[in-house]
């Protein structure tokens, strides 16, 4: 088999690969928000919550993770999702949990004096954090964001193991019907998952440039 | 026939942990009264009007702004601590000035100035932008309108720091050592912007400084404190050319060394 071939058959892949990606990339950022506000709360039963939630997903491995919501969520509590679902949900609130870390730090980096100015033109709590902090912390956030959706389309090859169609899978099956493709096929496999990555790590570079120009005193 | 002071301090202490910088002290502010606070660092200067901005919340004693209790609130009957509501339709009448200016490093010089009478007063942004340009020709940078901050030297920071508080016309506005962070020779127009002010408005204005003679020439009132007391208190004549305690004559000495 050529490689053009091989190129060929991984290709149809890339749709759920990629779909995947922008699927649970949009949890992502939505969970890393919730999660991120929820952190510097002044509610102490929330901050812990979100502690304990954060934690947990952060320590123990995204594979158990999935296989958890695939094929014992149905058994304990007749709850079935579809592969691609329980993909995108599990691969949100595992990169969520670490995005949740980038937002909370951004939020917490925004200068005290900042919230204190605020409070002397008598905002709200409210209007403080969507007027001032987060647009300020959204600066320092996006590098992050960044690395975050790298990871997270590296993280979508596990997939491939709740029987999703995805790159992974594909090539995993062309191995198996000849183990002589082994070299061929990962190299292949490789260079796919480089060029899907290189938009999002350009996306990142030019993030980080952004955020560390200017507009940095008060 | 006597007027109720606008700010009344009674009583107030403030700790930090076991470190307790104000250990007591009263203190009125007429309205339209200019009252400038001196005192050696750490003496606790910062941490007064702090509280009255409701930065930092006393330890005990009571503030009273028109008469209202800042920091505590009735409800059926029972004195309890003050609830955001309550310290927000206070903290209205009072405006503050930062050492370090504080703008908002992502808004123009108008957004910065508008922001807050939109979103607070909720003025049209019409009414707003002319209020703030009007604040702003007061400090003569009405042609920075556009700017950001980082474009601004500080003393120009300073003084759209100055028209963002006036914006919202507060009854009470608060100095916290405005020129300390500037360098020398940005100083003057920042002190010729307040000293205008002091002539030409009827807000209180409670300014902390360690500028003795601008204390001295637009102060009704100084007040010294020093240790975590309020020492002594005057006109700033007799203040500063008859100190009446040791405190004040060894602290006014050490300046005049300098």
């Amino acid at each position: 088999m050529e490689t053009i071939d091989i190129v060929g058959i991984l290709m149809r892949g890339v749709t759920v690969t990629v779909s995947l990606l922008a699927a649970a990339g949009v949890l992502t950022f939505i969970v890393a928000f919730i999660a991120g506000l929820s952190r510097v709360s002044r509610f102490k039963t929330v901050r812990l919550l979100t502690t304990v939630y954060v934690e947990f997903f952060r320590g123990t491995s995204l594979l158990v993770q999935l296989f958890w919501i695939f094929f014992v969520l149905p058994q304990l509590f007749d709850i079935r999702l579809e592969p691609f679902l329980a993909g995108v949900v599990t691969l949100g609130l595992n990169y969520g949990a670490y995005a949740s870390e980038i937002v909370r730090s951004a939020i917490l980096a925004v200068p005290e004096g900042q919230t204190e100015a605020a409070i002397a033109l008598n905002m709200s709590r409210f209007q403080r954090m969507r007027r001032i902090i987060l647009p300020q912390a959204l600066r320092t956030m996006l590098p992050g964001f960044g690395n975050i959706s790298i990871e997270l389309l590296k993280g979508t090859s596990l997939v491939s193991l709740i029987t999703l169609q995805d790159m992974m899978y594909l090539a995993q099956n062309l191995r198996a019907s000849d183990y002589s493709l082994s070299l061929k096929v990962f190299a292949v496999l490789l260079v796919m998952y480089f060029v899907l990555a290189l938009p999002l790590i350009i996306l990142s570079r030019y993030l980080e440039r952004r955020a560390s120009r200017g507009v940095a005193s008060t | 026939m006597t007027t109720q002071p606008i700010v009344q301090f009674k009583n107030v202490k403030k700790s930090f942990g076991d470190l307790e910088v104000l250990k007591g002290f009263d203190l009125d502010i007429k309205p339209g009264e200019k009252v400038s606070i001196i005192g050696p660092s750490g003496s606790g200067k910062t941490t007064i009007i702090r509280m009255l901005m409701t930065l930092e919340k006393p330890t005990e004693g009571d503030i009273l702004v028109n008469g209202e209790n800042l920091w505590h609130m009735k409800t059926s009957g029972k004195q309890v601590d003050a609830n955001e509501k309550h310290l927000s339709k206070i903290r209205g009448n009072i405006g503050m000035v930062f050492q370090h200016f504080n703008l908002f490093p992502h808004m123009t010089i108008l957004r910065n100035c508008t922001e807050a009478p939109i979103q607070v007063l909720g003025l049209g942004k019409k009414e707003a932008e002319q209020r703030a340009i009007e604040m702003l020709q007061k400090v003569g940078l009405a042609d920075k309108i556009n700017n950001y901050p980082f474009q601004l030297s500080g003393g120009q920071k300073q003084r759209v720091a100055i028209a963002r508080a006036l914006v919202m016309q507060p009854k009470v506005m608060l100095f916290d050592e405005v020129t300390s962070a500037l360098d020398p020779e940005l100083v003057g127009e920042v002190l010729q912007v307040i000293k205008d002010l002091a002539e030409h408005s009827d807000m209180s204005m409670i300014l902390i400084t360690h500028e003795m003679d601008f204390a001295r020439e637009i102060s009704d009132r100084v007040v010294f404190f020093a240790d975590g007391y309020l020492v002594e208190q005057g006109p700033p004549e007799e203040l500063f050319l008859q100190p009446k305690s040791d405190r004040l004559k060894n602290f006014l000495q050490r300046f005049s060394r300098v």
